[in-house]
């Protein structure tokens, strides 16, 4: 086959507008990481800005943090099973994977919970238009009729395999934590 | 108002919200008239980044004008119109005194390692994003800049981030006088960084992808030679031949945790979930970059480690360096490049949507439809 993607011809850069205006000798690797800014003022870590968002929600933390940031968000309290999850995963510091792994699991929790609340509030979730399959189906068709085929069969294999009568022991559910 | 609202992995919609409220003398609130999806969006519509809660609204590139200001607001005032950083920083703690506005201390309560995000998931300070009709803007004397007279709004909107950021990506690479220069990843940000490589000096930029449409894109945006990965065998082997068998001087991975191009990464990695992300795109990087190179990673990793080959890294003494870009640090150069045309960021814009068809964005982008490079989204109060 030919390939076609190798006829890249290397231009000279100096034709190219603005080539070389921020070479700078002083663009080392370490820059900015350390004090190099001129504003005369030593970093000084116990400074905090003057006034402090008050805490009206509940608010989880870093325990790697003495105290809640001076601002900070606000929009979804911890609430529900995921809650309890995102709570039990702030006792442990950002090193350690029981931090990480149960907030990913309380994101899986919190969207079956998001399912719920939309029911419970008489709104039945429009899948197909949340998933965006409408410009799916507008730009690569085949690719969508692909997806729902293997959704399908696989649907309909699990309905037969359910409803086989074949009361073999239930499949536990396991987690990996 | 209206703003998008997740609910899921892959799954998002426009949904009428309460509108924000000042919560802080710092805070302004901005009525949005521009916003954009981002590359780094995606991993939080793809459920990867922890404690991205059911009902957030994501966007961290957005432009607006001031409808309300705290009571501690001197540098702004209602009417303004401006660009807002992604990232929100205080500008006095430790680290905005650094410079290193990416990485602010007092904007995020949830980890530390990361500085507030607006639209960000909870990991990176729980604040709602851009992509609505209003947003709240934390430390409004410190991030926000008034858009100079006659800029355009497309271009300033790219200011809040994908500039900056492939500008950044450029100048952590240490790139020097004549340097080769490889970046892996052509979506708006490798794009930009492939563009900015240019203005520090580099001889050559070489940028590596698999999508066919955006190494087009790429080779007239930036001027850079263009290689589809699925072309040109191992990459690597690729980069080394083509280096006199050295490696690059600077390699920039523009990519992250979801990189496509090793079947076992993208089982173990994006399938099974067993390490967070696959680490492709940083494996190159390290292994294509020259001994005593540089590597410089603006592609969003998991907060957990992965495979990563760092003893590679040792033994070849690299410097490798990755943060969250310091916009704030980088907007008065980066205006003026815009205005003296030496950047044309709204030349990225492929797609206009408005923000009622935010799920069909979201899902054109990531399954790259209809040859989507950079989105941007209109709110429909965006036009008063
Ligand atoms: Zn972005
Ligand atoms: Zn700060």
């Amino acid at each position: 086959m030919e390939n076609h993607n190798v006829i890249n011809t290397p231009i000279d850069p100096k034709q190219i507008k603005g080539w070389g205006i921020d070479a700078d000798p002083k663009n080392d690797p370490t820059y900015p990481m350390r004090a190099r800014m001129n504003i005369s003022q030593d970093p000084d870590f116990k400074h905090r800005p003057e006034a402090l968002q008050p805490v009206e929600t509940e608010v989880l933390r870093s325990i790697e943090r003495p105290n809640v940031s001076a601002v900070f968000g606000t929009p979804e309290p911890p609430s529900g099973l995921s809650g309890i999850i995102r709570r039990f995963a702030f006792h442990f510091s950002e090193n350690q994977y029981p931090h990480w792994l149960p907030l990913l699991l309380a994101d899986r929790v919190n969207v079956v919970e998001g399912v719920v609340d939309d029911l419970v509030h008489g709104h039945v979730p429009n899948i197909f238009a949340e998933k965006g399959y409408k410009a799916e189906w507008k730009h690569s068709p085949q690719t969508l009729v692909l997806k729902m085929a293997a959704f399908t069969a696989v649907t309909a294999g699990t309905i037969l395999w359910l409803s086989s009568g074949n009361k073999k022991k239930k499949p536990v559910k396991r987690s990996r934590f | 108002m209206l703003a998008m609202e997740y609910r899921g992995p892959k799954r998002v919609r426009a949904v009428q919200k309460p509108m924000p409220e000042i919560k802080h003398p710092q805070d302004a609130i901005v009525r949005v008239l521009r916003t954009c999806i981002c590359g780094s969006d995606l991993h939080l519509y793809n459920g990867n980044v922890p404690d991205t809660r059911v009902g957030s609204t994501f966007g961290h590139e957005f432009v607006g004008e001031v409808v309300e200001i705290g009571t501690d607001v001197t540098k702004l005032k209602v009417g303004d119109r401006v660009i807002v950083p992604f990232n929100i920083s205080c500008g006095e703690c430790h680290f905005c005194r650094q410079g290193m506005f990416g990485n602010c201390h007092e904007s995020n309560t949830e980890a530390t390692a990361v500085g507030g995000i607006f639209g960000y998931s909870h990991t990176a300070g729980g604040f709602n994003g851009g992509q609505a009709e209003y947003c709240r803007v934390p430390y409004a004397n410190v991030g926000p800049t008034i858009i100079p007279e006659g800029m355009d709004l497309d271009d300033a909107v790219l200011l809040t981030d994908v500039v900056p950021t492939g500008y950044q990506a450029a100048e952590m690479a240490g790139i020097q006088k004549n340097d080769t220069v490889v970046v892996f990843g052509a979506g708006p940000i490798g794009i930009m960084a492939a563009r900015c490589a240019w203005l520090f000096g580099a001889g050559r930029v070489i940028i590596i992808d698999q999508e066919d449409y955006r190494l087009e894109f790429a080779r007239n945006y930036s001027y850079c030679e263009a290689y589809n990965f699925n072309e040109i065998g191992d990459p690597v082997l690729f980069i080394k031949k083509i280096t006199d068998w050295l490696g690059a001087d600077c390699v920039i991975d523009a990519v992250g945790a979801e990189a496509a191009g090793n079947l076992l990464q993208t089982i173990t990695g994006r399938k099974l979930l067993l390490q967070a992300g696959s680490a492709t795109a940083l494996h190159w990087a390290i292994n294509s970059v020259k001994k005593g190179g540089v590597v410089s990673i603006v592609g969003v990793y998991g907060p957990t480690d992965n495979l990563v080959p760092i003893g590679n890294m040792m033994n070849k003494g690299l410097t490798m360096r990755g943060n969250q870009t310091s916009v704030k640090r980088l907007l008065p150069r980066l205006i003026e490049h815009v205005q003296n045309g030496v950047l044309n960021p709204k030349g990225l814009i492929t797609h206009r949507i408005p923000l009622e068809e935010v799920a069909d964005g979201y899902r054109m982008f990531s399954a790259k439809l209809d040859n989507c490079i950079k989105t941007v989204m209109m709110p429909p109060t965006a036009n008063q």
